[in-house]
């Protein structure tokens, strides 16, 4: 005989760093790059996040002169997801916790 | 080629023969490299009864294949942490082999739009979002080859060996800042 695994250890686990590390927010990073159009980075940001023009265009300019530009964030199954279309459309795309 | 203009539903550009060539070839050697990526992927029988594919658990020693399948994580080059390190090789596992059918789709896409001797290329929205996507991995494959970076030149000297493939690049990424104009008027 088998029995499913536990899939919800949460309350057993005593409240420590590992939890809290689960709980965290996690945030999508897009990191400049020098073949990356600015136009075509700006068009992918409306594109894949409904973002407006304005707003694509000041995250596209963040990363251009910053290095790098956090641009969606949330919970780890959809900053994965926001990750992978990046990842699909060329941009160099990563995600980390929410500092 | 001109600029690439709408029409009604359509963006539309007239391609000469030597350039369809040109991106042709590029466009099927990145798939190449793709499709070679793909079969060096775990094939296991479990993976053909739960039809959960599995992709490779680390970057492809490559730098062109490396840089169009990037990691999830950014790793600490001198002191990645083993979490960092298991997390991105978990991650890739999971998202490369849809990666990989995205770009060899997008690939596709070209091949069957762009005619081989030249002439109209016309295409829907969603058709030219494809052109897009795989004219950035033709423009990422040439610019990690001839190490393009923020300080390269517009123009090399005629000396260098790099000079004929600058030109393509630079005409690569005309036609893709065209495109987007077109996209976004």
């Amino acid at each position: 005989m088998t029995a499913p695994v536990d899939m919800e250890q949460t309350q057993s686990s005593p409240v420590g760093s590992e939890v809290v590390s689960e709980d965290r927010p996690w945030q999508t990073v897009v990191w400049n790059d020098p073949v990356n159009l600015m136009s075509y980075v700006t068009y992918v940001f409306q594109k894949l996040f409904g973002y407006s023009r304005d707003k694509a265009t000041k995250l596209m300019l963040d990363v251009h002169h910053e290095g790098k530009a956090v641009v969606s964030s949330g919970t780890k199954e959809k900053v994965e997801g926001d990750v992978a279309r990046l990842h699909a459309a060329g941009l160099w795309a990563t995600m980390e916790h929410a500092s | 080629m001109k600029q690439w203009t709408r029409k009604g539903k359509l963006v539309v550009a007239v391609i000469d023969r030597q350039e369809a060539a040109v991106l042709r070839g590029l466009v099927s050697q990145i798939d190449d490299m793709l499709k070679a990526r793909q079969e060096d992927s775990p094939q296991d029988e479990l993976a053909e009864l739960t039809g959960i594919r599995t992709g490779p658990t680390t970057s492809p020693d490559d730098p062109i294949l490396s840089r169009l399948l990037p990691d999830f994580h950014k790793l600490d080059p001198d002191n990645p942490t083993r979490e960092d390190i298991d997390s991105a090789a978990a991650l890739r596992s999971l998202h490369e082999p849809e990666l990989l059918d995205r770009k060899i789709g997008v690939a596709a896409v070209v091949m069957d739009t762009c005619p081989m001797y030249g002439g109209e290329v016309r295409l829907s929205d969603e058709q030219a979002d494809a052109w897009l996507a795989a004219l950035n991995d033709v423009r990422i494959a040439l610019g990690t080859a001839l190490e393009v970076s923020e300080d390269t030149p517009d123009e090399l000297p005629d000396d260098d060996p790099r000079a004929p493939n600058m030109a393509v690049y630079h005409w690569l990424t005309w036609v893709q800042e065209s495109l987007v104009q077109a996209l976004s008027a």
